[in-house]
């Protein structure tokens, strides 16, 4: 017997403003330790992986392990582009928001790492169900960044008609699911999209997308409880990246240790990742897809990254975290991590990345500037308003025919 | 028994068979489901208990046998699951229509079907569409208290990027189902499971006729499709335009020839699109127009009704628009016919509306 009258319970980060960034609690294996099983194996024989990270680089930059992918150094300096590309892109649309040519935007600051090489691991064919923070899927198929900016810029050439907030973009033909912006809706619908791929007998797999915080939604869970019955060829990203907006991730990971153990339950099975590597990345998508792929199921991955920078244009992260919190971040920072690594490979100096960088930022300005010439949020080419109409139905119905001559477009 | 069964025009597409059939309301769904599976090998269909045993109301009954459970499953009891993995079935390419159990049970699936089915073709653009259907039982009468009895269609009549369509008989719920499943866009089903077994005018206390004493259950054995947006005018009038859709035509029915008036009977059939021409054509005959509902009064689709006869009748109206529905209370399980708008509810306000002037 207790006299102890209940306490509520509200978990709380390690650190506030004003604090020491404090990831005492992100416990980091050695590179290379973490066991590669086959990957029929069965999920009750790795469920440590749920609990562990898989990394492949080293702190000099080495790439060990059972975990080291077939990446050779010219795929490897293509995936430094592709993250360097993001970053500038980030840069530029940042400012672009800043001089108020669009209304919104959000970066990927530290986390390019993860939807860049897992691009490079899925197949032509094959239907990603991003969030908004998975540009790296577009940019990683050479989706044109003239057609991205328009899209922010929801200017004449954006390619869904200005419809929808700046990065919500869409692409069927890359493989990219139109955002929705109501958060997890998606993950599910990768799933029913995987289903349908099986039913179909074809080899098209999906690859479903959720933020940390994102998990805690319902749909998250329908999207386990339907992959795991069905064994839908789909994998199932989590992309923790610590916060979600202000929110730690421990509001929505409650008493699990860990997001990947999500899919014990369900007997999926789980791996964790370091987000920050881009080869541990790739061999972890590598390997859940080719288990999708032979009709072995689906597969959970939590990517353990940081958001380095706000969650969008609307927020800063100063209020509610250490002002220097990301350098504190024990994973580093992927665009460092695999210049070292390339360099260490001598594939690659800090000649030819400063080269590499100038190149890209004259690339991404060239676009910027295309991009504006069709116009940007305020001023310049912008879509018809008579377009509001369209898409709504296949046909315009009645009523909708009624409305648009009443609005005189 | 002026039961008329004048069609607005060219309404009825026919294809294949012209053999007739005689079908309960769901035996017609399921003809429509199988014809639908035959043709076209992009259909599947799948919700709770739907595959192995066919359905709470059977309407999925040997589907899964013919097909395979490729084409015909059972759902794990996860509303939001059913409607977004259909979500991404369409994306894919393949036609889902799926159940859910009650429509009292949508609610969970209501952000997958309002900011996700019905926005998807919008937002991409045309990149990705959603051919979706999503057949639900709806209304009362059986007893099912307030989690078994709901009609909830104003909640998708109000989302733009949905049609909503309620058949009132074995004939039409086959060639609407068959057309809401071709239909490019994500279409709501509803299923007045009153009307299940026989076409129920609201005399709860009288036997059930059975459908085969109705002209309705003579369905075409083949395929056949109704397009979305053409009423139907079930009984001709001259003094009077009931609106109507679902059980409410029935009742309709009943309360025009027990009252002895005049009335003419609209069968909306689909409320979105909805043939706003036929109810014009005839309020402007009539000049006058009761709106019939068997879901709650306020904010009902039959609020939407009396504002478009208004905009457009507006000189010709002879009396004030009546509303009858549902009162605006959670649906009663003892007491459903005192909530229920039967005959008698109906019968008052077409004397009331006569007397008006
Ligand atoms: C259903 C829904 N609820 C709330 C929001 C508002 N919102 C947008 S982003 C966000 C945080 C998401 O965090 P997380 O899932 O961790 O993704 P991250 O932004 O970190 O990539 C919230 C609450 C939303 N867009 N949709
Ligand atoms: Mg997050």
């Amino acid at each position: 017997m207790t006299d102890q009258p209940l306490r509520f319970h509200v978990p709380e980060p390690a650190s506030r403003p004003g604090g020491r960034p404090d990831f005492s609690n992100v416990v980091i294996p050695e590179a290379g330790s973490v066991r590669r099983p086959p990957v029929d194996i069965d999920p009750k024989e790795i469920r440590d992986l749920a609990y562990s990270i898989i990394r492949v680089l080293d702190r000099e930059g080495q790439a060990v392990g059972p975990w080291v992918p077939d990446l050779d150094g010219d795929a490897l300096i293509r995936g430094m582009r592709h993250m360097m590309t993001l970053r500038a892109f980030d840069a530029r649309m940042q400012m672009a928001q800043r001089q108020g040519k669009t209304s919104f935007y959000m970066q990927h600051t530290g986390e390019e790492a993860v939807s860049c090489a897992f691009r490079i691991a899925l197949g032509p064919e094959d239907m990603n169900f991003p969030t908004y923070r998975q540009a790296g899927l577009l940019i990683a198929h050479d989706y044109p960044l003239v057609d991205m900016m328009c899209q922010i810029y929801s200017n004449e050439r954006d390619p869904i008609k200005g419809r929808q907030l700046p990065v919500m973009y869409s692409s069927k033909a890359h493989g990219f699911f139109s955002i929705s912006g109501n958060l997890a809706t998606q993950f599910v619908q990768a799933v029913g999209w995987a289903m349908a791929s099986a039913i179909k007998g074809d080899r098209r797999i999906a690859a479903a997308w959720v933020g940390d915080g994102s998990t805690a939604e319902s749909d998250f869970h329908a999207a386990l409880v339907f992959a795991s019955t069905y064994k839908a060829p789909v994998v199932l990203n989590v992309v923790n990246n610590q916060w979600a907006i202000s929110t730690f991730q421990g509001i929505a990971r409650g008493g699990s240790g860990t997001f990947a153990a999500r899919g014990l339950g369900f007997g999926i099975p789980a791996l964790r990742v370091d987000g920050n590597d881009y080869l541990a990345t790739y061999a972890v998508a590598q390997w859940a897809i080719e288990r999708a792929r032979r009709n072995l199921g689906p597969t959970l991955v939590e990517y353990v990254t940081y958001r380095a920078g706000a969650h969008s244009t609307s927020d800063d992260p100063s209020a509610y975290r250490p002002k220097h919190e990301s350098e504190g971040w024990p994973l580093g920072d992927p665009l460092i991590r695999l210049k070292q690594h390339l360099i260490a490979l001598g594939a690659w100096t800090e000649e030819r990345h400063k080269q590499a960088e100038a190149e890209i930022l004259a690339t991404v300005i060239a676009a910027q500037k295309e991009a504006e010439g069709h116009g940007t949020l305020h001023s310049g080419g912008k879509p018809s308003a008579r377009d509001i109409f369209e898409d709504v139905y296949a046909e315009l119905p009645p009523h909708l025919r009624r409305q648009r001559q009443q609005s005189g477009v | 028994m002026p039961n008329c069964l004048r069609t607005c025009a060219g309404s009825v597409s026919r294809a294949g068979s012209d053999a007739m059939a005689r079908m309960t309301m769901i035996e017609a769904i399921r003809s429509a489901l199988d014809v639908s599976m035959g043709r076209d090998e992009n259909v599947v269909v799948y919700g709770e208990d739907v595959g192995f045993f066919g359905g709470v109301f059977r309407c999925t009954h040997g589907l899964q046998q013919k097909y395979g459970v490729n084409r015909c499953f059972d759902a794990p009891i996860n509303e939001l699951g059913i409607v977004g993995t259909a979500v991404g079935m369409a994306a894919y390419g393949l036609r889902p229509c799926v159940e859910i159990q009650f429509a009292d049970y949508m609610y969970p699936a209501y952000d997958q079907i309002v900011s996700e089915a019905a926005r998807l073709r919008y937002r991409s653009a045309g990149d990705f569409t959603c051919p979706l259907v999503i057949r639900m039982p709806t209304g009362g009468g059986i007893f099912g208290g307030q989690t078994h009895s709901q009609s909830p269609e104003a909640l998708f009549t109000h989302v733009s990027g949905l049609k909503t369509v309620v058949p009132s008989n074995p004939h039409d719920a086959k060639g609407l189902l068959i057309a809401a499943i071709e239909d490019p866009d994500p279409v709501i089903f509803l299923e007045p499971k009153r009307l299940y077994n026989g076409p129920f005018d609201g005399h709860h206390d009288r036997p059930v006729t059975p459908w085969s004493k109705h002209e309705l259950s003579e369905v075409p054995d083949g395929h056949f499709a109704l397009p979305l947006g053409k009423a139907a005018i079930r009984r001709e009038g001259a003094s009077v335009t009931i609106i109507a859709y679902g059980t409410m035509v029935h009742v309709a029915e009943a309360a025009a020839e027990e009252t002895g008036i005049d009335a003419e009977v609209i069968d909306l059939r689909s409320l979105l699109p909805l043939d706003l021409d036929t109810i014009v054509a005839s309020v402007r005959k009539t000049g006058r127009c009761i709106v019939l509902h068997e879901a709650t009064l306020t904010s009902g689709f039959g609020a939407e009704l009396t504002a478009l006869v208004q905009e457009h009748c507006f000189y010709h109206l002879e009396a004030p628009i009546m509303r009858v529905a549902g009162w605006d209370t959670p649906y009663p399980h003892a007491q459903e016919w005192a909530y229920f708008p039967g005959p008698a509810r109906v019968g008052a306000a077409l004397r009331e509306i006569m007397e008006s002037r």
